[in-house]
């Protein structure tokens, strides 16, 4: 592998750590409700949003109205794309006369974007009108993505707040998300993207002539769409839901290296900028810089891993009269090559989003081992926009207090005291996760239904399915996407374990920010830990990796582990 | 704990609005005012009539022609969509063990040996496996070397001037530093047949 392929990655770090301080101290001055440079355009908006929509501004909400209007909120988004799904055949911007959406695949599909998961059962070009794409999916999006931020923003209000039971106002929090963040950067990357090639029209199919007729196909429909503003807020929102079938291996969706770089930075963008902000928010920066050094060094080892493995080509083939210097090709395009497939694929998996520009069911086993791990860790490492970083501040809390029982001191983080109520919200928080997944994972493999639709044989089977839960069960919204997934079975198990990784964890959350808010702030004392230096990140890591280690060792040997050692062997299925 | 129905449906009609209608508008309004090309499919046209789009690969069989990427899709090679199956792009998605993935690649290198049989360079990987999106529209810049000997002979030309041909259709790494090299097999077959499009 050469040393040009390989430098892409420090390039791609550097520049996505770059951007972390302005766009973080931005979205803090935002929350903090400053003046921000698009306050003269977005304030009027915001102030008459507000106004027509009732909602009175000054008025905090205790965590259980917080959680309440989140979840109702929620509800409200899912019915809308549910009967937008069931009844495109009747509304416009439908070019290609797509059909009905079975109430399965809506549920599912509703389920999945809502939940910021984008789990795919269906084809994007084959199943969705343009309508159902752009006022349905994108619009969820959005809001998805901005529910995940509000939730943080009310956890940070409970850390910084002082014996109060307030935690802000979800309205306030959730427009300034979308208006002030999530639009205009989706605006810009959209534009952007077009730029590179991606297309952005409401125009039917195109019918081409073929140039080489030798086979004896003579034409070619190319697939038109609203796709640039769609792929925007899929990657900024660390959404993931392809417009195409294939995601963004797709050329309209992806064309150019350039256009990979935009989409892969979009998609840890605000992940990592939210690092500054609650350091900001919590006046004390260096504890966001903590987090971020953290995550960094998780996902620059397994990006490390990936690429590693995937360029060493397929064993198998090595007795053919091939080159494999390209690497392991099968499933990736050719103008992303080894070493973007596999950064994308692992910041993809450790980020929630979901989104691939490669297919990860063809990956070698280790290679597609790292991707499964990294959903597996529960998305803390970066992972969703806003969820990301809640999930990040629950293992926080187990650091602390595992530290804490090691020394005999009360744990505290930030002057907050942590308690029974704490510790019992922030397990909750971590082991919902690995229940929905294992429980899943076990069910669809002792039921018939669900080893039907497995397409590759062997420890690889087994493999699509743990992912497939992991996925849901995580809200990632990748795939090994050989498992025939649009079957009433996993349409219904994966829609179910997308709702509990999303909402039994946003409840929990919001009852540990409100139990927060209500607590004094102690003053840092001679006893006090520091969360924010070298030993307390390499604490963090070692919690995060054991907790994910421990959970999921036994089923990840049956999958990619033993296959790893198959291959080794020549064994074939 | 009091829940007011008023924002609810107001904020999300709102954020509805401004979101799925007022956001896609603005960027299709840009896009096709500031990149119509782009925006509309990078479609490339000969005397009025498209023959493709320069993102877009296309199947390649004939063996006169540079070959891309071997496609995943259904139907047929290169399938972006098809009405009647509702079907377009698509990945193999066969696992690295997978005796379906091995017997593939062997006819693919069968089928090469075929047109070419005196050949004896190893043949680049990207040849003989499917892209991620069944619609890879380049081949590596060796891929497209390793198929000028065969070319030469089916059309009659200098080795020389189809290895000029390849240089002059490889794209570097974008900037420099970003992606891999590559020909745009499209773009390089229309030559072949006499047509420049850049």
């Amino acid at each position: 592998m050469n040393i040009m392929s390989w430098l892409q990655l420090p390039i791609y770090i550097g520049v996505l750590l770059i951007l972390v301080k302005p766009l973080g101290s931005y979205m803090a001055r935002v929350y903090q409700g400053e003046r921000t440079f698009l306050s003269p355009v977005i304030a009027p908006i915001e102030r008459f949003m507000l106004k027509i929509a009732g909602v009175k501004s000054n008025v905090e909400m205790t965590w259980k109205t917080y959680a309440l209007t989140v979840l109702l909120f929620n509800l409200v988004g899912f019915f809308f794309l549910y009967l937008l799904l069931r009844f495109q055949q009747f509304l416009p911007l439908n070019p290609q006369a797509l059909g009905s959406i079975s109430p399965q695949l809506a549920f599912n599909t509703a389920v999945s974007f809502v939940t910021n998961t984008n789990w795919q059962s269906y084809s994007g070009e084959t199943t969705m009108s343009y309508l159902s794409q752009a006022l349905g999916l994108s619009v969820q999006n959005f809001l998805s993505a901005a529910t995940g931020m509000a939730v943080l923003i009310a956890l940070i209000q409970g850390l910084t707040g002082h014996s109060t039971n307030r935690l802000g106002n979800f309205w306030v929090d959730l427009i300034r998300s979308v208006l002030y963040i999530l639009l205009p950067l989706s605006i810009i990357l959209a534009l952007l993207l077009v730029a590179q090639g991606v297309v952005q029209s409401f125009q039917p199919a195109i019918i081409s002539q073929t140039v080489d007729q030798t086979s004896g196909v003579v034409s070619q429909t190319i697939p038109l769409g609203p796709a640039a503003s769609q792929i925007a807020i899929k990657q900024l929102g660390t959404n993931g839901g392809g417009f195409y079938n294939v995601n963004s291996a797709h050329p309209f969706e992806n064309p150019t290296p350039f256009s990979n770089f935009l989409e892969m930075l979009a998609i840890l963008l605000i992940p990592a900028a939210l690092t500054y902000t609650f350091g900001k928010m919590v006046g004390d920066t260096r504890q966001g810089w903590a987090l971020l050094a953290a995550m960094t060094i998780i996902l620059m080892l397994m990006i490390s891993v990936t690429i590693s493995a995937e360029s060493q080509g397929n064993p198998v083939f090595t007795s053919m009269s091939v080159d494999q210097s390209g690497g392991n090709m099968e499933g990736k395009e050719v103008r992303f090559g080894v070493v973007n497939s596999s950064i994308w694929a692992t910041v993809t998996a450790s980020s929630s989003n979901g989104s691939v520009n490669t297919m990860l069911d063809s990956f070698s086993p280790l290679g597609g081992l790292v991707p499964m791990w990294m959903i597996l860790l529960g998305e803390v490492v970066f992972g969703g926009v806003g969820s990301g970083l809640y999930g990040m501040l629950a293992f926080v809390v187990i650091a602390v207090f595992v530290a804490g029982l090691m020394v005999g001191r009360t744990p505290e983080y930030l002057g907050k005291k942590i308690g029974i109520h704490e510790m019992k919200m922030a397990v909750l928080i971590v082991l919902i996760p690995v229940i929905t997944v294992l429980f899943g994972t076990a069910i669809a493999l002792t039921s018939s239904r669900g080893t039907a639709t497995i397409f590759n044989a062997g420890p690889q089977g087994f493999s699509e399915v743990l992912y497939a839960f992991a996925s849901a069960g995580n809200n990632n919204g990748s795939a090994f996407a050989g498992l025939g997934v649009n079957t009433d079975f996993y349409n219904i198990t994966l829609g179910i374990a997308m709702l509990f990784a999303r909402y039994a964890l946003i409840v929990p959350i919001l009852a540990m920010a409100g139990s927060l808010a209500q607590k004094k702030i102690v003053p840092a004392s001679s006893g006090t830990m520091p969360t924010y230096t070298l030993l307390f990140i390499g604490w963090l890591i070692g919690v995060i990796i054991i907790v994910g280690a421990l959970s999921f060792l036994p089923a990840l040997a049956l999958g990619p582990i033993v296959q790893q050692l198959m291959m080794g062997a020549g064994r074939l299925f | 704990m009091k829940i007011q129905l008023r924002p609810l449906f107001g904020v999300f009609t709102l954020l509805v609005l401004i979101t799925g209608v007022f956001y896609p508008l603005t960027v299709t309004g840009f896009a096709q005012l500031l990149f119509p090309y782009q925006a509309n499919g990078s479609l490339i046209s000969v005397n009025g009539q498209v023959v493709g789009s320069e993102l877009i690969g296309q199947d390649f069989s004939g063996p006169q022609y540079f070959g891309g990427r071997p496609s995943a899709t259904s139907v047929h090679p290169y399938n972006a969509y098809d009405q009647a199956s509702l079907t377009g792009s698509a990945g193999s998605n066969l696992g690295p063990l997978s005796k379906e993935l091995v017997k593939k690649v062997e006819e693919r290198i069968k089928l090469l040996k075929t047109f070419d049989p005196n050949n004896e360079n190893l043949i680049p990987i990207d040849l003989v496996t499917s892209s991620a999106s069944g619609l890879d529209p380049n081949i590596s810049v060796s891929a497209a070397y390793y198929q000028v000997p065969r070319i030469a002979r089916e059309r009659g030309l200098d080795e020389s001037t189809l290895l000029s041909l390849v240089d002059q259709y490889t794209e570097t790494r974008q900037f420099g530093i970003l992606g891999e090299p590559r020909v745009n097999v499209l773009l390089i077959n229309l030559a072949l047949d006499g047509i420049k499009i850049k």
